[in-house]
């Protein structure tokens, strides 16, 4: 008891001299001033204690906040005195002030702090009040992270103080749109509230949409008659909004009616009044009808022992005795159509942004498809070859990555280097293919086919014999890492840019190559008549080598572009195979450019069918294939056909 | 009728024989019947052989006389395992559910048995509802007429749309492998209303033969595959042979000749590619019950084009071809992968056939196309013909 007093005399002794010099003074001293209720604090007193501190200005606040809310405050029983505490067995006092030690002190002679759930909470507010301000940017970006994950009223006050004098810009901006979507949930005055949730319709993020949608969130209840005050949205005509069935289920959940029967309810009834083999008369073995049943539950409901059936008439009259509405849970009329009003003019945005996220999404689908078919192009649309191993040699593109990223640690370098060793690698592969195999069997395509399947199967259980069957990372650089973002809406990765960029570049080398280049005419007139370029001194075999190294080298470069964004498998090339062909079929054989078109229309396609059902994406698949197995009806020639002498047959 | 047909081919009888004394010799050394050397799961390999003999053929006419590359017919293969499976499934778990609600207080409504056939076939798939292709799955003659109908009618519209606009050669085979990936596809997803990737189950049950041991059911199946094979090599001789025959093979030679000189050509493909696709239909029907299970991974695109490898192994336009192609590398396939061939030990490096049996097998397809174009057939007409 004296203690008390002491201490009482000591804060009024202090709060004497502080009143002179405010900035002077010292967090213990303030504390002291409020000591009772620093060390036992109750949701009346805390608020005391947080002016107090607010009023002191002092920076130590924010961190003894912390402390006190965590539990981590103590206080010696000798003086009152407070201290945060380190260390074990005799702890070691820390000065609140200072953080400096102050010597130790034995656990009997502390008290340790626990302000209770609630009080915590009010430390914790007026600690994102004084975050919000902290000098440290990243304990104010913290800040700003913690209202927006956990967002309630008493924040608001604080996060549009704290707008003002914030320097950097950029978290200025994103203080005043989380005070706006505070502002449209929990600002105190209706028009202001109105005001910010009109503000929200220019405002794609997930949080405003969030905000709106729960402003407008509805129930659907019933009652006698309609509730004044209530903010209706519609009232419900049974048998035309809502089935008399449903209704009357509702009358029942809401206790205004009694339940009707169920099927369970009734079967239940029946096993419950099973006696010597019968129910209400009927024998048990004919009760394999609903007919039978409904006819001796009858029986039960008339001897008063199970509840009876709800005759129709008197369902359809209790239900039109009621009246069934849909409300909002939002009583303020004046919000739900501000936010009505938010939200169309949202939607309408909403749908232009996905609409591009969409076209988006398309073309980098259509670029993968693209870069997987671009080698079968040349191989199958300009030299006629099926090559069935035109996966294999993707898949063995993604490999060689793999283990250059083995050697080389960098990833930016291992990249630069993967990507011409691929090309080397399936160059050679695709050389070595032409020479030993598909030369003998120029004159029989469909033979090809066969033989090359039987590589492709070889060099998938090689690639599995060696690397195993799980799948190997090819890691991208950490610049292609993250998303190019618009907003919450429309985003692309880069990783899906680079693809699309190296497809570009693809279409140009290939076009240059085949259109401005000797070895380009070379092809050209090998592919077109065999017998009179060889007649003008080109030599069909070596060009026949070189156009199908091309072809293998590029898919070996696809093959690194893929393994980036997919995983690398010994499977990875048979995904891509079928769609490979479809795609240089679709586009017209013989021709880059058709297989632009071909992978264009198959990546917009697969992506526009994803829309209509977009948690099934084989659906999507599978439609887009019956579509271009329609296509193919059409215009069995592809896209862009070849006319003239060029088409052959 | 009988005398010229024979003599124009004479591989029929030799054929027919073999097949006859086959399917006598496996079951004495059967253990359902015989003195048990050959084990039930070794009968039913060989009885799902006899099977992929019969789709083997059925692609040779197709493709070998009729010169159609069709990647699709392991799709007409897969319905028909599908058709015949739902009537399994479905009467099979229609016993359990019975016998499970036989102890219920109260006996069942039929609606109650049908729930509960539901929840046990779609439990696995998160639903309970019969989609309505499972219509007439709880009659077994109804589905078995769905094993014909469905593939033949497919294959009917296919082949209309596709040999109407004149679709052929690389691009028929595309574009059929396009069809065999699409149905795979949708069979994989979850509200195909055929168990998704979970496929159907439990097919080697037969209902109603609870009490019959594996062992006699797989003679039965055998007989039965060794059965449709014989009447399928007959059927094929006959269309293959006589005036019908030269006509589709002078499509696989010419087709704008063919066409130039009157005939429907179109009709005629459209004759083959049906009726080899009902066969194959029946073969997937024949076959699944042996296998056990089938699932969309079956029906995967891949499985079309060794479907065609076994045909050109054997030897193309010859039916015994197929059959001996066929033959040779699924039982080749099973006694590598299965762990009957020794592994070489080269000292540095041990061949594990399970791991290196695909490699052989792939450039075994290399070495038959580049060195022996005519199969394995070829070199039986040259040890024919020869003396």
């Amino acid at each position: 008891m004296t203690r008390a007093l002491i201490v009482l005399l000591m804060a009024a002794l202090m709060l004497g001299a502080a009143t002179g010099e405010v900035r002077a003074q010292d967090l213990q001293s303030v504390l002291q001033t409020q000591a009772d209720a620093v060390a036992s604090p109750s949701r009346r007193s805390v608020d005391a204690v947080i002016a107090a501190l607010d009023a002191s200005d002092l920076p130590q606040v924010p961190e003894f906040l912390e402390h006190w809310r965590d539990k981590e405050v103590w206080q010696r029983k000798a003086d009152g005195l407070f201290f945060y505490v380190t260390g074990a067995g005799p702890y070691i006092l820390i000065d609140v002030d200072t953080g400096a030690e102050a010597g130790t002190a034995e656990k009997a002679d502390l008290d340790n702090i626990k302000p209770n759930a609630g009080v915590r909470g009010v430390i914790s507010t007026a600690l994102v009040k004084f975050q919000l301000l902290d000098p440290d940017m990243a304990k104010r970006l913290a800040a700003v992270d913690s209202i927006a994950r956990d967002p309630g009223p008493d924040l608001l006050e604080p996060l549009r103080q704290a707008i003002e004098e914030e320097p950097d810009p950029a978290l200025k901006d994103r203080k005043v749109r989380l005070a706006r979507l505070l502002a449209a949930r929990f600002d105190p005055d209706p028009v202001a509230r109105a005001e910010a949730i009109r503000s929200l319709s220019g405002d794609l993020s997930v949080d405003a949409r969030a905000v709106l949608s729960q402003i407008l969130a509805t129930r659907t209840t019933v009652a006698d008659v309609l509730p004044e005050g209530t903010n209706v949205v519609a009232v419900l005509k049974p048998g035309r909004d809502i089935s008399v069935n449903d209704a009357y289920a509702q009358l029942a959940d809401a206790g205004l009616a009694q339940p009707t029967v169920t099927t369970q309810a009734l079967k239940d009834g029946l096993i419950a009044h099973i006696a010597d083999g019968q129910v209400g008369g009927v024998p048990v073995a004919d009760l394999n009808t609903d007919a039978a049943r409904i006819r001796a539950y009858q029986a039960l409901a008339d001897q008063g022992v199970v509840p009876p059936f709800v005759p129709d008439e008197a369902r359809r009259a209790a239900v039109e005795a009621h009246v069934f509405y849909t409300a909002y849970t939002e009583t303020d009329p004046n919000l739900t159509a501000a936010a009505e009003e938010a939200q169309a003019a949202l939607a309408t945005r909403l749908a232009v942004n996905q609409g591009a996220d969409l076209a988006l999404d398309a073309l980098s689908l259509a670029s993968i498809y693209f870069l997987a078919a671009i080698g079968l192009a040349i191989t199958f649309g300009v030299m006629g070859v099926i090559n069935m191993a035109h996966g294999e040699f993707i898949m063995m593109g993604a490999y060689t990555g793999y283990v250059v990223q083995q050697f080389v640690p960098n990833y930016t370098v291992s990249i630069l280097i993967a990507l011409p060793l691929a090309f080397a690698v399936t160059f050679g592969a695709g050389v070595a293919m032409e020479r030993l195999v598909i030369r003998h069997l120029y004159k029989r395509p469909l033979e090809t086919l066969l033989a090359t399947f039987g590589i492709s199967i070889a060099l998938q259980q090689l690639a599995k014999n060696i690397f195993g069957t799980q799948a190997r990372p090819l890691t991208s650089p950490a610049w292609l890492d993250g998303a190019l973002t618009f907003n919450d809406v429309v985003s692309i990765s880069y990783i899906r840019i680079a693809i699309f960029v190296l497809a570009l570049i693809f279409l140009g080398l290939i076009l240059f190559i085949l259109k401005r280049t000797r070895l380009g005419l070379e092809v050209r007139a090998v592919t077109q008549n065999p017998g009179m370029a060889a007649s003008m001194g080109i030599n069909p075999d070596r060009i026949n080598m070189l156009t199908f190294g091309l072809g293998s080298g590029i898919a070996g470069i696809a093959g690194v572009a893929i393994g980036l964004y997919a995983k690398v498998t010994s499977e990875m090339g048979a995904d891509y195979i079928v769609q490979s062909f479809m795609t240089v079929v679709v586009g017209g054989v013989g021709n880059v450019w058709g297989t632009l078109a071909g992978a264009t229309m198959i990546g917009v396609l697969q992506k526009g069918i994803e829309v209509l059902n977009p948690s099934n994406t084989l659906a999507a698949q599978t439609y887009m294939i019956l579509f271009i197995i329609l296509f193919i009806q059409f215009r069995p020639k592809g896209i862009v056909a070849l006319k003239g002498r060029a088409a052959g047959d | 009728m009988t005398g010229p047909f024979l003599r124009r081919n004479p591989s029929v009888l030799w054929v027919l024989l073999a097949l006859a004394l086959f399917t006598v010799g496996v079951t004495v050394l059967s253990e359902g019947f015989g003195i048990g050397v050959l084990s039930t799961s070794f009968v039913k390999t060989l009885g799902k052989t006899l099977c992929l003999c019969l789709i083997a053929v059925a692609m040779d006419v197709v493709w070998g006389y009729c010169g159609i590359l069709s990647l699709g017919h392991v799709a007409f293969f897969g319905i028909g395992g599908y058709a015949v499976g739902m009537w399994l499934m479905y009467a099979r778990t229609e016993e359990i559910v019975v016998q499970s609600l036989a102890g219920a207080p109260l006996p069942p409504t039929p609606q109650e048995v049908v729930d509960g056939i539901g929840t046990q076939i779609f439990g696995v798939v998160g639903s309970s509802q019969f989609p309505w292709i499972w219509t007439f799955a709880g009659s077994l003659p109804l589905q078995l007429l769905m094993v014909l109908l469905v593939p033949g009618l497919l294959a009917l519209v296919f082949g209309w749309l596709a040999f109407r606009s004149r679709v052929t050669g690389v691009y028929l085979s595309i574009l059929t492998q396009a069809m065999t990936l699409a149905l795979s596809l949708y069979l994989f997803q979850n509200d195909s209303g055929l168990r998704g990737n979970n496929g159907l189950s439990g097919l080697q049950n037969i209902p109603g033969l609870d009490a019959v041991p594996q062992s006699v059911i797989s003679i039965g199946f055998l007989w039965a595959s060794a059965l449709a094979l014989g009447l399928g090599y007959l059927l094929f001789a006959w269309v293959v042979s006589g005036k019908m025959g030269s006509v589709i093979r002078a499509i696989r030679d010419n087709e704008a000749r063919v066409r130039f000189l009157g005939y429907p050509v179109e009709g005629y493909k459209l004759f083959v590619f049906t009726l080899t696709a009902i066969v194959a239909g029946i073969a997937g029907a024949l076959y699944y019950p042996q296998a056990g299970i089938i699932n969309p991974a079956e029906i995967a695109p891949i499985a079309s084009i060794y479907l065609a490898v076994w045909v050109a192994i054997g030897g193309r336009g010859r039916l015994y071809g197929a059959v001996i192609g066929a033959a040779t590398v699924t039982l080749l396939s099973s006694w590598f992968t299965g762990g009957g061939a020794p592994d070489i030990d080269l000292g540095f490096y041990r061949i594990n056939w399970t791991d290196w049996w695909l490699v052989l097998l792939g450039l075994g397809f290399v070495a038959v196309t580049l060195f022996a174009p005519q199969g394995i057939g070829g070199l039986v007409d040259k040890l024919v013909r020869k003396p």
